[in-house]
């Protein structure tokens, strides 16, 4: 049976941790060279160069990408025949509190949601495990800021809503509360599921490329809609008015009750920090 | 649209000049402050009590940094998003302040203080963190140390660029921009 020691999946979890908030990701660069050739308004393009420019001093390992380096979340798929030599969940908890401390990196996580009380260490972070055949571990991991989280949403909504009840949930959460998250955006969208699955649904779909698409072209096709309705909403770089508001939407779907249809917008903004270690 | 240097604290002469869409490349002193360092301020007008620092002409900017390397002033020192001090905010509009820095839409409360009060709403580049670092040539915590990244700090800016997001005349950016490109249908 493979062995893998929980103080290298400590190490790899904290090198991440540390690269993503200074490194953005190439999709995400792309992203600003697309929205440089599809934004009308000056202003706009004005935004767009200087996150080029953040980015670019970013990348030099010295002062993060954003002030808002995150709240981490993982999603662990476990190989059915990988033995662990330690406790799982304390070695990524771990790799978060180096990663976070060592890179410099800022604690943004409260103890208790009403007492309000910081941990200083970033520490916890949500992980959501799953087991799968195999011998590996596959980490992905995404640091996911604060004001673009606030402006997520999920709705049961009546299966006579229908694919239009979809499309104008994720247009309506775009509309309300694109501005205030940061565009452009990458919106991660859930679909189906229970009520707790779909919003792991959109925040694995948030922590997606921006540039795969949905396997299933029903769905690959809806994605290309939204993007194209959600840029049309006027919002804009940074909500300041414009044709950019939105660089990519990616969906995830699962299998409802006959009686459901939930849905769910996980917003992220324009750093859009995920990544993913095998080991 | 026009472009302007200011340096802070600001007057009321300033702040009557700027309408929304003006660039302005903002130097001097200003104070940051979030949610929690907004409400002890408050706790403290409220009992009669003295302010940590001058809120008159004060320029206050909504961040919480990254914690600096050695040798840096300050880290990452991106905006936040506003709406979370909109509560607070028309409270320190009377005891003087002339500007805020942050990113996203305020409510019509604050909107109306802003016009009774002659105050401007800045918007800074939203997670531009490490391209704002460079304005900043001087940070200094002066209240609430125990509040880590949320402790109010004085700051010496320079050159940093900003975009007149919320006039003293009621004009809101957010909705004026919006309306300019959405398209209909």
């Amino acid at each position: 049976m493979r062995t893998i020691k929980g103080a290298e999946i400590t190490e790899a979890v904290a090198k991440l941790a540390i690269e993503k908030a200074y490194k953005i990701g190439d999709e995400i660069l792309r992203g600003f060279e697309w929205s440089l050739e599809n934004e009308k308004s000056e202003a706009g393009r004005e935004i767009i160069r200087q996150l080029q420019e953040n980015a670019k001093i970013a990348a030099d390992g010295v002062v993060p990408y954003c002030q808002d380096t995150g709240m981490a979340v993982f999603f662990v798929e476990v190989g059915q025949d990988l033995k662990i030599d330690g406790d799982l969940e304390e070695s990524i908890q771990e790799g978060i509190r180096r990663g976070y401390i060592d890179g410099y990196l800022r604690k943004s996580v409260y103890k208790d949601p009403l007492r309000r009380v910081n941990t200083s260490d970033n520490t916890p972070a949500i992980i959501h495990y799953q087991i799968v055949k195999g011998d590996k571990l596959k980490i992905t991991f995404g640091a996911k800021g604060g004001g673009s989280e606030n402006m997520s949403r999920l709705a049961m909504l009546k299966p006579s809503d229908g694919i239009e009840g979809v499309k104008n949930f994720v247009i309506e959460t775009v509309s309300i509360g694109g501005a205030n998250a940061c565009p452009p955006l990458v919106l991660g969208v859930g679909i189906g599921g229970n009520f707790e699955k779909c919003a792991i649904l959109a925040k694995k779909a948030a922590l997606r490329s921006l540039e795969v698409r949905n396997p299933d072209p029903f769905y690959a096709e809806l994605e290309e809609e939204l993007k194209e309705k959600c840029n049309a909403l006027g919002i804009g770089p940074m909500g300041l008015g414009g044709t950019v508001t939105v660089l990519g939407v990616n969906i995830e779907v699962f299998a409802c009750h006959l009686v459901a249809l939930p849905v769910a917008v996980n917003i992220n903004c324009h750093a859009a920090r995920h990544g993913e270690i095998i080991l | 649209m026009a472009e302007y240097r200011l340096t802070a604290p600001l007057k009321d002469e300033d702040v009557v000049k700027l309408k929304i869409g003006d660039k302005v490349l903002l130097s001097g002193t200003i104070y940051t402050a979030r949610d929690a360092a907004h409400k002890r301020v408050v706790e403290l007008l409220d009992k009669g009590e003295k302010p940590p620092f001058e809120i008159k002409g004060s320029v206050i900017y909504y961040v919480g940094p990254t914690p600096p390397r050695p040798g840096m002033v300050i880290g990452a020192a991106g905006p936040t998003t506003a709406v979370r001090m909109d509560a607070y905010a028309p409270r320190l509009m009377k005891e003087g302040m002339k500007a805020m820095i942050a990113k996203g839409k305020r409510n019509d409360s604050v909107k109306n203080a802003m016009v009774e009060y002659k105050v401007v709403y800045f918007g800074a580049t939203g997670g531009a963190g490490a391209l704002i670092n460079k304005c900043i040539k001087k940070a200094e915590v002066v209240a609430f140390e125990d509040l880590g990244p949320e402790a109010v700090r004085k700051l010496e800016v320079e050159d940093f660029p900003l975009i007149v997001v919320g006039d003293s005349f009621g004009g809101d950016l957010y909705i004026e921009g919006r309306k300019k490109w959405q398209k209909a249908g």
